[in-house]
């Protein structure tokens, strides 16, 4: 077996003054599956960046296939055969997929004009070579997150990648889709190619690597054949401690109604039924999981039960008040809080401070404001309370949260919307990219909520999560809610699957399940 | 000195930018003038050469100022303005019209005007912000044009309505004595209105960083989405934000109208809006910054209509020279590597002090 990638003793320093690597060294051998693992901000991102020629190190030495390289951009990276998919996806949301495959390096008709048939042939044949099923012809915009980062790939193998850095890939996938992955990860190995990727899902590193690296505070901790080790094993080395995996126990007592949704309905523009008469209770002390295929209406229920978007019809009754349609603000004056899926488009504005970003729910009451002067100093203390509290990597409250990793922009966000004592808490996706050890630390705050009688509502692509939280779990298909078990504890993901694919419907409902 | 430098690095790199700005003006003017050291010292000094030039100086910053807060609280909330021009020049020629016209004493006349400038600048600014908020017009394209309809409007109020047939030339009549903002300084043309103006700025920093209205423009401009996911009225938000803009522009130009000419007399629009863009930019949207940066902007005005006047060197390469001393100040990439090597070595160091204290 020959070596690949061989990166020895890397700086990293970023012009803030955070050192995110240092004295980083990691060898990759050909034709392997290669995981890196970390806690959030341990230098993954980073590492991969420096490798694709993003960003380049103070110090250090890389070589690829055993010549010493040093790339100024990531288009000397792909001339020598590296390819990336990055943690948040990079195409052209409106050219088509075969487009954005030949970006760059399109076939020209006369040296100028796009050969638009060329384009198509050439994608469906790499498509087709690789065994990468994607509509060639449809717009980016229009094909979910899945299928665009299968685009991500090819557009990468197109280039003649021989290693391919895939940036937590799995983050944004629902299992199924996850599935597919990984068999396309196998058989690219099976043609010879490298992969180097990046997970907080330890379940996914044992099953598709061959080998771990463990980062830790920006070093290298260890590499190891993934063989010798076990899930708890990397989670310890990744923390330092042991991280419990368990099933929630059960709720101490269910209480009053919170929130209960009635008949609603959202009709889109395009005059699609995104929601087709949903109806749930929400009580004090549950976490209702909602569990379904990412794109079955979550993202609509979501908006609508937040005052993000009206309902077309039906109630949504919070504190015994109708808040279909009010706005917002007025929604999370009666006590809601929202996670939202999206934490770069709604969760935070990335060029504003960790402080500015604390308070977008509060800065109107006290003690953050007086009349209309805001209080900086009763700011800061509340923000360096949430910093210490949920652990969040930052050189201090006043750095603009797009520069912290992606998995503390989430704790950003959490601290956020969990600290305001909401009655009602719509959790969306809340612990995508976080490591093990805050993912554990969110979940013990969710189950606290629960505990002291908060309701939580949680939605979630990840089936562990919502099998491991929820009280009940309702499963949504199609715009409609299509099964309903009272007792999660007795489920398990089998049961969930036929339902979340639409092979099943509890008998006697047509998407009209009332629990 | 290291940590000094990255402290103070947007001033340290500004002040770099303005002396190669000067290198580059001193060769040009070597190039073109018969007589180079005269012309520099006009050009550089001439403004401070005679209290009347100086007080050009801060005269001239004083609508400058106003209308780049103006556009500074709009380019926060994300909105695009360049409309302060035509808010200016409606604001000040309703205003004058209203002054002229009416008789009290100056306690009330002079609250009044400006207040009326003030008021018809926000409303003013108000048809382009619910344009977009409403119906998601582009904002730069209602203020480019609205700058039009001001500037005909205010001069067929001028000229048909309130026109001095006994001066010479287009003028409005006099303001009433009761309706002037006087000289703080005896003798110059020092007048009351660029305190006001200053003290306006300030108050402008202070409403955007240190009040919930502030911050709540300042979130919308930074990200929108975000901004009414955590429950602000973006919709307001944006309206507000082009309603306050033009009260300020409008109160910059009656200022100048109260406080010098005693007159309207803009025949043609005097270009304060296009310049308030300018120091904008150069003070990156922070009021405190664009104080300085506009009194910058009209020392170099006023230096290179010295050296025009008292030089051979012609006005077109005045705006040359003046050009590029801004560009260099508004080139972010500018010295950014520079610093970057800086933060590296600061941050080597303190990992080692850390490493041996551990
Ligand atoms: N552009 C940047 N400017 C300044 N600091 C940065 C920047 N990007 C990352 N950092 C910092 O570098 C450190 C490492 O970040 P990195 O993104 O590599 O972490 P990561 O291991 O990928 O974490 P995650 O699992 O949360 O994605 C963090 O402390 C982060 O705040
Ligand atoms: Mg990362």
């Amino acid at each position: 077996m020959s070596t690949i990638l061989e990166i020895e003793n890397i700086l990293k320093v970023y012009p803030d003054g955070v050192i995110a690597n240092r004295d980083v060294s990691l060898r990759v051998e050909d034709n392997t599956i290669h995981a890196v693992v970390g806690e959030n901000g341990a230098g993954k991102s980073t590492l991969m960046k420096i490798i694709f020629g993003i960003t380049s190190p103070q110090e250090g030495t890389i070589r690829f296939r055993g010549k010493e390289v040093r790339f100024k951009s990531p288009n000397d990276a792909i001339r020598s055969g590296i390819g990336m998919v990055h943690q948040h996806l990079m195409l052209a949301p409106d050219l088509t997929v075969a487009e954005n495959m030949v970006l760059g390096i399109e076939p020209r008709k006369r040296k100028l004009f796009l050969d638009q048939e060329e384009t198509l042939r050439t994608s469906k044949k790499v498509s087709e070579e690789y065994g990468l099923d994607v509509p060639v012809e449809k717009k980016i915009r229009d094909l979910p997150i899945g299928v665009r980062q299968r685009v991500e790939i090819l557009k990468a193998l197109f280039r003649n990648a021989e290693l391919l850095i895939l940036d937590e890939p799995t983050a944004v996938l629902t299992p199924q889709e996850v599935e597919v992955l990984f068999k396309t990860l196998f058989k690219l190995k099976e043609n010879g190619k490298t992969i180097l990727f990046i997970s907080h899902k330890l379940k996914e590193v044992k099953q598709i690597a061959d080998r771990v690296t463990v980062m830790r505070d920006s070093r290298v901790i260890t590499t190891e054949e993934a063989s010798h080790l076990t899930e708890e094993k990397i989670a310890h080395l990744m923390v330092g401690r042991d991280i419990a995996g368990d099933r929630l126990p059960p709720s101490p007592a269910l209480g009053d109604i919170r929130m209960s949704v009635r008949d609603l309905c959202y009709v889109t523009d395009e005059n699609i039924r995104a929601l087709n008469n949903i109806n749930f209770d929400l009580r004090a002390g549950e976490i209702l999981g909602l569990a379904g295929v990412e794109g079955n209406g979550q993202t609509y229920l979501i908006k609508t039960l937040t005052g993000l978007l009206e309902p077309t019809s039906g109630d949504i009754l919070l504190e015994n008040r109708n808040i279909a349609g009010l706005s917002p603000r007025q929604v999370r004056e009666l006590g809601l809080s929202h996670i939202p899926e999206d934490r770069m488009d709604d969760g935070v504005a990335e060029h504003t401070s960790l402080e500015e970003n604390f308070i977008v729910d509060r800065y109107y009451k006290q003690p953050f404001s007086r009349g209309i002067r805001l209080r900086w100093k009763d700011i800061t203390s509340h923000s360096m309370d949430l910093i210490k509290r949920f652990q969040i990597l930052t050189k201090n409250s006043r750095t603009p949260v797009g520069s912290l990793s992606g998995g503390n922009i989430q704790k950003v966000v959490v601290a956020r919307e969990l600290s305001s004592d909401p009655e009602v808490i719509i959790a969306a996706q809340p612990t995508r990219g976080v490591d093990v050890g805050s993912e554990e630390h969110i979940h013990s705050i969710l189950k606290e909520a629960r505990d002291r009688g908060k309701a939580v509502f949680l939605v979630s692509a990840d089936l562990d999560e919502i099998l491991k939280l929820s009280t009940r779990v309702i499963v949504i298909y199609n715009g409609g809610l299509v099964a309903h078990f009272p007792d999660a504890s007795a489920v398990t993901d089998k049961d969930l699957g036929p339902y979340m694919l639409g092979v099943k419907k509890e008998e006697g409902s047509s998407g009209k399940i009332h629990p | 000195m290291e940590k000094f430098i990255l402290k103070n690095f947007t001033l340290i790199r500004t002040i770099i930018a303005i002396a190669i700005g000067v290198a580059v003006s001193v060769l040009l003017i070597y190039l073109i003038s018969a007589t180079p050291s005269g012309s520099l010292k006009y050009f550089f000094v001439g403004p401070l050469l005679s209290k009347s030039r100086l007080s050009n100086v801060f005269e001239m910053a004083a609508p400058i100022m106003l209308c780049g807060v103006a556009i500074a609280v709009a380019f926060q909330a994300e909105q695009f303005n360049i409309g302060a021009e035509g808010a200016l020049y409606i604001s000040a020629a309703v205003a004058t019209a209203f002054a002229v016209s009416t008789h009290m004493p100056a306690i009330l006349h002079i609250p009044l005007t400006i207040l009326i400038a003030a008021c018809v600048g926000a409303a003013w600014g108000f048809v382009p912000g619910i344009l977009k908020a409403k119906l998601g017009a582009s904002e730069l394209v209602a203020t480019l044009m609205m700058n039009y309809i001001a500037y005909f409007l205010g001069l067929y109020l001028i000229n048909y309505h309130f026109r001095d047939k006994s001066a010479g030339y287009l003028v409005s009549y006099a303001l009433p004595e009761t309706a002037r903002l006087g000289q703080f300084i005896p003798g110059t043309r020092m007048h009351w209105g660029i305190i006001l103006a200053v003290i306006i700025a300030v108050l402008v920093y202070f409403f955007l960083y240190h009040t919930t209205t502030g911050y709540e423009i300042r979130m919308t401009g930074s990200n929108r989405k975000f901004a009414r996911f955590g429950g602000i009225n973006i919709i307001k938000v944006v309206i507000l934000s082009q309603v306050i803009s033009g009260a300020l522009a409008g109160v910059g130009g009656i200022f100048e109208v109260m406080g010098i000419h005693g007159r309207f007399n803009w025949q043609t629009s005097p270009g304060y809006g296009w310049d308030g863009v300018i120091v904008a930019i150069i003070g990156r949207n922070h009021p405190i910054l664009i104080i300085f940066a506009s009194l910058f902007l009209s020392y170099l005005r006023v230096g290179g209509s010295v050296v025009n006047l008292m030089a051979d060197v012609p006005t077109e390469m005045v705006s040359v020279i003046q050009s590029v001393i801004i560009l260099l100040i508004t080139a972010e990439a500018f010295l950014s590597r520079w610093k970057y090597r800086i933060t590296v070595r600061e941050a080597e160091r303190e990992e080692k002090i850390h490493e041996s204290a551990s």
